[in-house]
């Protein structure tokens, strides 16, 4: 339990890192480090996006799976990365 | 005169013919009424005759507008142009006048009021109202059932997912039924507390998403590196003649490992990323506590797995092929093994005084190949004269636990390095604290092969050749690398290094390539295949004053780790100087593999045997 949380510590307290958040498998966060409007937000658009990406991937070769999904943008970066039944999400820039 | 004139077309007839009497009736028929008039009866479905036909035809109609005066509608007009009424009209009146109440009392409101006359005589009325029963609404809800939107898909991994749950349950099934009854009780508590785990949004489900995440992070931070690491080849090394350059990559440390000088480097053989690193000291005064750190490459900030130890960590090996098990060895005497795979902090196997651990510090220790009855051992040796084989066996009850054999007699003084020869099993070199290297066999524990006078001070490593049969390789504190065939009492080559030489290491690709690593920071490595007498590469890889301890070369990559007096583990990326394979002549086709290497040295080593050639101090 707490190696978990002192791995979440970490990833937030890295360098350019802008925030994260954790969402259950509703696409509810359960945890993030950013206000609520923001987090409500990516949490419901990264969600769908997260469940179209994984479906593709399936559909192509059903033992395969998703590990995580990069959405690198002009400000900053998005990494999504799903499990079975949570969604870690980390916006991070990369250039700082 | 009138005569009478014929028209043209007059019939003629006869005069029979006009006296003909002809009969003509008159009836009340209407000779243009139709005379077969057909109607559809629904009751006999088909189209029926009329019986009798309307004869009646009208020929004239005109709508009279003269009003009997004691009709209803004269009346209206009447009362609408205000002419009272006659009082003899009472009784038929009345009749009249309740039947036609209702509209009348409109009339009576909208105009003026007309009286109602009543019979004098024998009038009585009577009126009467039902109690009109409140209107009340009445309703009824129920609660409508609770609904749930449910929406799934039917995809193709939705089926295989399902798929594999149903098989992972009967397997279930059928591990439940070797269970005995008696255990029911127990399996109920467990059940209980799985129950317990997954109602909790729990998250430490997050664990293995957390540490991908953390590797991106990591990535994109150190993004340069990890581009260097990949593609980056120094094209200046065309110019530079022989000589090659390193580059450093990234740098490992930890919080806790800052007082602690990296004692062991060992890269796992199955995961190529990942490396061990053994922390203690090399003070006899400084002893304290010691770590064990396993990095990755994929992340340089964190330690995949730590361990802290008692005591300062001096040697450590990774099994070659189950590489979840590390043998440790420690200032204390002990050794220890830990598992991977399993969690917790404490290592697996320890031994202790009483299981026989050496005293004084195991300066190497090394896995061997399981033994006939499939337990594991491995080698250490300490500077109390031992070399020990450890072994894993199986006691009755089930659990494991060390047993030692002693292995050569203790006339050796101070071991302090200790390597397996690659291909043959049961030869080994010994270094001790005198400068002296002895070949041993695992057959002869009461004897050494051979004995080499190799350095004026302790021998801080020996290493087997990863090609050449005969060649292995020692470094000391006397600023010494040496080189030898083992069949030959003196050494091959001598290279002096200017500084306390703290390691030496073959390259895994080269059998001709080699590293070693000095006080003074630097990083030598030699190609003996393109100079014989000096390295190709000499580089200050950290600040002045920190030493470099220990160094190792990637199995698979081209890259090297350092580990320093301070705690840290640099990499440094191989030049493409430093890599090279034999120029292929035109036309001829180069030969891959271990021989080619083999062949190389040999030919070097032919070549010293002559008596002309003096390898150079």
């Amino acid at each position: 339990m707490a190696e978990v949380e002192e791995t979440l510590k970490r990833i937030q307290a890295h360098k350019g890192v802008i925030g994260t958040i954790v969402v259950n498998a509703e696409g509810i966060p359960i945890r993030t480090t950013l206000d609520s409007s923001t987090t409500v937000q990516y949490a419901g658009l990264l969600h769908q996006l997260t469940m179209k990406a994984r479906s593709t991937v399936r559909d192509i070769d059903p033992q395969n799976d998703l590990t995580f999904l990069r959405i690198r943008s002009k400000k900053h970066e998005i990494m999504v990365a799903p499990d079975k039944e949570y969604l870690l999400i980390v916006i991070q820039n990369p250039s700082e | 005169g009138k005569t009478m004139v014929k028209p043209p077309d007059q019939l003629d007839l006869s005069e029979a013919e006009l006296k003909e009497e002809f009969t003509r009736i008159l009836t009340a028929n209407n000779p243009h009424a139709p005379q077969n008039i057909v109607r559809y009866s629904f009751k006999e479905r088909s189209y029926k005759q009329i019986s009798s036909v309307d004869q009646l035809a009208i020929h004239f109609v005109l709508e009279g507008n003269l009003l009997h005066k004691d009709s209803d509608e004269a009346r209206r007009q009447r009362a609408r142009d205000g002419i009272p009424e006659d009082g003899a009209e009472d009784a038929g009146d009345t009749e009249e006048g309740a039947g036609e109440e209702r509209p009348d009392s409109l009339e009576i409101s909208l105009g003026k009021k007309e009286r109602k006359l009543t019979n004098q005589f024998n009038f009585s009325e009577r009126a009467s109202q039902t109690m009109n029963n409140p209107m009340r609404e009445r309703e009824c809800q129920t609660e409508p059932p609770p609904r749930g939107k449910f929406s799934a898909t039917a995809n193709q991994w939705e089926i295989y997912d399902a798929y594999v749950e149903e098989r992972r349950k009967q397997e279930k099934v059928k591990e439940k039924q070797k269970v005995l009854s008696s255990k029911k009780e127990e399996d109920k508590g467990k059940k209980k507390l799985q129950l317990v785990e997954n109602q909790s949004d729990d998250i430490t489900k997050v664990a293995k998403v957390a540490k991908i995440i953390e590797r991106m992070v990591t990535q994109n931070t150190f993004d340069d590196i990890a581009q260097d690491f990949k593609y980056f080849e120094d094209a200046s090394d065309e110019f530079r003649d022989q000589e090659g350059t390193l580059l450093p990559l990234w740098k490992f440390q930890h919080d806790k490992a800052k007082r602690l000088s990296v004692t062991a480097l060992c890269w796992n053989q199955k995961y190529k990323d990942l490396f061990a690193v053994g922390l203690g000291s090399y003070e006899f005064t400084r002893q304290g506590q010691g770590m064990l750190l396993f990095y990755s490459l994929k992340n340089a900030t964190f330690p995949e797995y730590i361990f802290s130890t008692m005591s300062g960590v001096m040697c450590l090996d990774i099994h070659k092929q189950l590489s979840y098990l590390v043998a440790v060895g420690f200032y204390d005497g002990c050794v220890a093994i830990y598992n991977l795979k399993e969690q917790g902090p404490q290592p697996v196997y320890r031994s202790t005084a009483r299981s026989g651990k050496h005293t004084d510090p195991v300066w190497q220790v090394k896995w061997q190949k399981d033994d006939t009855d499939n337990n594991h051992n491995f080698f250490s040796v300490s500077s109390d004269g031992r070399v020990v084989s450890w072994t894993l066996v199986k006691v009755l009850g089930g659990t494991l636990r060390l047993s030692l054999d002693l292995y050569l007699k203790p006339f050796l003084s101070c071991g302090t390095s200790l390597d397996f020869h690659k291909q043959i099993d049961y030869l080994f070199l010994v270094g001790t604290e005198e400068g002296k290297i002895h070949k041993c066999s695992k057959s002869y524990s009461s004897q050494f092969l051979e004995t080499y006078v190799a350095h004026n001070m302790a021998v801080d490593a020996v290493k087997w050749n990863h090609f050449h049969p005969k060649v292995f390789m020692s470094c000391s504190s006397d600023w010494t690398v040496k080189i030898w065939d083992h069949t030959i009492k003196s050494p091959v080559f001598t290279f002096d290094l200017n500084a306390a030489v703290g390691d030496v290491a073959w390259s895994p690709y080269s059998a001709t390539v080699f590293a070693a690593v000095t006080t003074d920071g630097k990083v030598h490595v030699f190609d003996l295949h393109i100079n014989k007498y000096e390295a190709i590469c000499q580089q200050a890889v950290v600040a002045k004053k920190t030493k470099l301890t220990h160094i190792e070369f990637n199995p698979a990559y081209p890259i090297i780790i350092v580990g320093d007096d301070r705690g840290y583990v640099t990499s440094l990326k191989l030049s493409p100087n430093l890599r090279k394979k034999p120029k292929e002549k035109k036309g001829q086709e180069l030969p891959k593999g271990p021989e080619v290497e083999v062949a190389k040295m040999e030919k070097l080593l032919s070549l010293l045997r002559e008596p002309e050639t003096v390898p150079q101090d």
